[in-house]
């Protein structure tokens, strides 16, 4: 994204009040042409930053875009001086956007970059929890990371005395293992931190419990109450468990640990009275997610947030398409982490409410309540 | 009773002359509790969360805050538990009368049928059999179904299937001849649930919880160690958590037996 001027079209960088070519204030940011080309390349070898002096040699350049500005970029190691380049925005570390220049055309191995991966958390090389995979979600997810490279992928199956569908299918699968884990229960989650709590590079909350309801047609807190244990407390549970470790482990080599996913309904933004008491407790959730960004922020951790409309899973039967596949769920996550995103939105439904969200709140407060 | 006689009572539990066997399991959250189909209400699971343990929370103490469901763990039912005890006197843990808490029990043993079948179940003539062998069985006694289910690992303890539980409990008619029959104070076994897995299919369904709490009876479940006990002589002490009109409580279970 880059300033454009509504007057003349031309592009602006850094942002700035007017226009440079016609002094107009009308700058709005837009999705820019993404090409340029490579103009000059340098290699920092003792930088004074910190950060960036324990990670040296490392390389930049001035990356001239087709569509106007010359911009001073993160380079891939493909990059070669005078040719092409795709740019993006990426968040670093520190969750600032810098600007990243990559070659135009795939090379091989691409993503294996160190200066890219820096700006991503791809599950290549790295070993996973994914919290449940008593879900159709979980069980695709698992499938999807380790297909996307992860190294191991742990699988967290609460009450193993009992069975449950896919668990064949699951316990099959070389690369991985499934261990015991309740998120709602304090004691599960940390006894399962003591055991691989130092090598979960990427924690994957697959947290599902879905009941339809809101107040009035519900008799007591017990239904609230689980949906609270499952959501919210078992958010706190794992969080408590594996954050602190994760913390500690955002330098610790290529499969250093690089970022925690949440899988939230987008009801959490506005909610959706037929399923008003979920909503609340995914409102709570992404409250936390936004907590826990900032606390795992300074050991380079990212978190990121799916949200999702409606999934094709047993409890939103009664519910009309269009519907999540939950593989497609699988899929986000795994771009999502390859592109280092924080926010995900997966589906016509979550991306519609995001935009109407944003468009007119109360509008679609009385939308969604029909 | 003469004071002479339970100072005696005292004296065997201390020197060994009278055994103590715990039939509780441990109530943890790692425990089976009863599945019931998702769209009816769940027994919350046991949790034990600390308040603090010698740390800044409370420097010299450890204790915990602990939640869970009436029917968790090795747990009493009381008759306000089942529609048919509903409407009884003193149906609920906190108003039964203390003196039910102590009784004799009979231990029926159906390890070698319960090996053989996970749906394996206790009928009037395997009862009349037992008690060809041992004698009739008294009045007020508990009646406890052993099957050596509760040596089971976890997941073959809950043996959960498609179709529901398959573990062993008592038929319909057995569970009312020895309500009206024999009188006794309750039923107890190893399984979750003193009745078996598939019981909701019997008429009536669920008849262990349908006949003894109809009748102001009792039942215990998620027991273990019945292996130690004696076909009769041994006494329950079986005394539910106090609960405001509950319906049932995770307890601790022992069993006193003479060594001679």
């Amino acid at each position: 994204m880059l300033q454009r001027c509504e007057a003349c079209g031309a592009f602006a960088y850094p942002a700035r009040e007017a226009c440079p070519a016609c002094l107009s204030a009308g700058l709005t940011f837009v999705d820019a042409p993404r090409r340029g080309a490579l103009l000059a390349e340098t290699t920092a070898r003792v930088p004074s930053d910190v950060y960036f002096r324990e990670r040296a040699p490392w390389r930049i350049g001035l990356v001239r875009m087709d569509c106007g500005p010359t911009m001073v970029a993160h380079l891939h190691a493909d990059c070669i001086e005078g040719a092409p380049v795709l740019m993006s925005f990426q968040l670093d570390k520190s969750g600032q956007a810098v600007a990243f220049a990559r070659p135009e055309r795939e090379t091989p191995n691409m993503a294996d970059d160190r200066q890219w991966r820096e700006m991503t958390a791809d599950p290549k090389f790295r070993r996973v929890l994914v919290t449940n995979g008593r879900s159709l979600i979980g069980q695709e997810a698992a499938a999807a990371l380790k297909a996307a490279g992860a190294k191991t992928v742990f699988v967290g199956v609460s009450e193993p005395w009992r069975p449950f569908a896919g668990e064949q299918l699951l316990r099959g699968q070389a690369g991985i293992e499934i261990v015991t884990l309740d998120a709602a229960d304090e004691k599960s989650a940390t006894d399962l931190a003591a055991d691989i709590g130092g090598k979960v590079d990427i924690l994957v909350n697959t947290t599902e419990y879905v009941r339809p309801g809101g107040l009035l047609d519900r008799r007591g807190t017990g239904i609230a109450r689980d949906e609270i244990d499952q959501a919210y407390l078992g958010f706190i549970n794992l969080a408590q468990a594996f954050g602190p470790a994760m913390r500690m482990r955002g330098a610790d080599g290529i499969n250093s640990s690089a970022a925690w996913v949440n899988i939230l309904s987008v009801y959490a933004l506005a909610n959706w009275p037929a399923f008003g008491a979920y909503s609340a407790s995914q409102a709570a959730s992404l409250s936390l997610s936004h907590c826990l960004r900032a606390e795992l922020r300074p050991g380079g951790v990212k978190v990121m947030n799916l949200f999702t409309g409606p999934v094709d899973t047993e409890w939103f039967q009664t519910v009309p398409p269009p519907k999540v596949a939950p593989r497609a769920v699988a899929q986000a996550i795994v771009s999502g982490l390859r592109g280092g995103l924080e926010e995900v939105y997966v589906g016509d439904v979550a991306e519609e409410i995001r935009q109407r969200l944003a468009a007119n709140p109360k509008a679609l407060e009385r939308e969604l309540d029909r | 009773m003469q004071g002479k006689n339970l100072l005696e009572l005292a004296g065997a539990v201390s020197s060994g002359a009278v055994r103590v066997v715990d039939l509780t399991f441990t109530l943890s959250p790692d425990f089976p509790v009863i599945v019931l189909p998702p769209e009816f209400g769940q027994a919350a699971p046991v949790r034990i969360q600390e308040i603090s343990r010698y740390d800044g929370r409370g420097p010299a103490w450890y204790w915990n805050n602990v939640t869970f469901g009436e029917h968790t763990g090795t747990h009493f039912d009381a008759p306000i538990h089942w529609f048919t005890g509903k409407d009884l006197p003193n149906n609920s843990v906190d108003t039964m009368p203390a003196k039910d808490m102590i009784a004799p029990a009979c231990v029926i043993d159906c390890s070698a049928g319960a090996a053989q079948d996970p749906d394996f179940l206790l009928t009037v003539p395997l009862v009349e059999a037992w008690e060809a062998k041992h004698g009739r069985i008294p009045e007020r006694h508990w009646v406890l179904l052993r099957t050596d289910w509760s040596k089971k690992g976890w997941r073959d303890y809950a043996n959960l299937r498609e179709d529901g539980a398959h573990t062993p409990g008592p038929n319909p008619a057995v569970m009312k001849w020895l309500v009206e029959e024999r009188g006794i104070i309750g039923f107890g076994t190893e399984t979750i649930g003193t009745d078996a897995g598939q019981a909701g299919h019997f008429e009536p369904p669920y008849p262990a919880h349908h006949f003894l709490h109809g009748a102001g009876r009792y039942g215990l479940q998620c027991l273990c160690n019945l292996d130690q006990l004696p076909a009769t002589g041994a006494v329950i002490v079986a005394s539910p958590l106090k609960i405001q009109n509950g319906s049932g409580s995770p307890l601790r279970v022992i069993a006193l037996v003479s060594v001679n």
